[in-house]
């Protein structure tokens, strides 16, 4: 086999230390900016969120209590999908909780970068999403992408929750957030926010435009949702068949 | 306590507890060299999907809206310039929302 890298300490999570160096200036400021902008942005379709849990049939202190807890929007939406679409409550909480299941696989990946220790564990965990997962990971160093977890975390989780309530008692028809093109926030920044591992590695490239191939060519035929967990399968493959330890773009 | 509420309590519970099983996997296992590609590799793969069904569906069908698609067609454009990110989601939503007060759907 090749050669084991020899650090016991983890990656940084960019990965590749060129990304570091043409990332470097503004190091504190940054992931605070970009974070709280994305958790502002993205937290709006809380708007959505509440609207929808509430002409489903939940109360808006179901809906709020979602928001608060499980504060994971797939699972949330698909929950008050099934309900509103008359299924039953067990079928929605099965599908909704195995949507919550790529969260687990990002706190794997979060858990050596954000290294939560003792009770500050059961806080992190909560903040464990696709947004926050992807902004911590997009930063060059661990004290930026610690930094960059819990701006994000903490931005969404409060916009994401006061826009439930407000979607909830009906603020959503004063306007729609598509209207400010908040629609596109979410799948630009996942693109941004993993494009500095695209031109870092062939793997990247190849794992991301497998899992984008495998999540739409399943769109019609799986749930909603399931297709993004199947496009898992896309990392499965790639970990496999990649060199491990001799990868394009490791550090020698 | 209502079927609804114990719906949410469990989903609530059910997406924690997934959440706090990630965090807390023993280091040991990512040790693995292959294991830790794996991890590595997850969210390029997971977030490239969402993404793409984000950009190009909605529920389970296809759904090519013009104003969503000219507005990823931006971000990438911003990317390929090199734009900070906040540049990249401004250009994405602006252009999304533009397009929309000119009329187009």
């Amino acid at each position: 086999m090749p050669a084991q890298t020899t650090d016991s300490e983890v990656p940084p999570p960019g990965g590749h230390p060129e990304s570091a160096t043409a990332t470097a200036p503004a190091r504190a400021a940054r992931p605070v900016r970009d974070g709280v902008s994305l958790g502002l942005a993205v937290g709006m379709s809380g708007l959505a969120f509440g609207a929808a849990a509430v002409s489903s049939g939940l109360s808006t202190w179901q809906a709020c209590a979602l928001s608060l807890l499980a504060f994971t929007g797939a699972s949330q939406f698909a929950l008050a999908g099934v309900i509103a679409s008359g299924g039953s409550l067990l079928a929605g909480t099965a599908g909704a909780i195995l949507l919550g299941s790529r969260n687990t696989l990002y706190g794997l990946r979060l858990a050596g970068v954000l290294q939560p220790r003792g009770p500050r564990r059961f806080l992190t965990a909560l903040g464990v999403i696709d947004e926050t997962t992807a902004m911590t990971l997009a930063q060059p160093d661990l004290a930026s992408s610690r930094t960059a977890f819990r701006a994000t975390f903490w931005c969404l989780y409060l916009t994401w929750n006061l826009a439930t309530l407000g979607g909830a008692l009906g603020a959503g028809r004063i306007g729609s957030p598509q209207a400010f093109g908040l629609d596109v926030v979410g799948p630009a920044a996942f693109l941004a926010l993993i494009w500095p591992r695209l031109k870092a590695g062939g793997t990247e490239r190849l794992v991301a435009l497998a899992g984008a191939a495998i999540a739409l060519g399943t769109t019609r035929v799986l749930p909603v949702g399931v297709p993004v967990i199947v496009a898992a399968t896309a990392a499965l493959a790639g970990a496999l068949a990649s060199p491990v330890a001799a990868s394009s773009g490791d550090p020698q | 306590m209502s079927p609804a509420w114990i719906a949410v309590l469990v989903t609530a519970a059910g997406c924690y507890g997934l959440k706090l099983a990630g965090l807390t996997v023993p280091q040991r296992l990512l040790a693995n060299a292959r294991v830790r590609r794996f991890a590595e590799l997850v969210p390029v793969a997971l977030l490239a999907a969402l993404s793409a069904v984000q950009s190009a569906t909605s529920g389970q069908a296809f759904d090519l809206d013009p104003a969503r698609l000219a507005g990823m067609g931006a971000a990438v454009a911003a990317l390929l310039l090199r734009a900070p990110f906040l540049v990249v989601i401004v250009a994405a939503a602006g252009t999304a929302a533009v397009l929309r007060a000119l009329g187009v759907s």
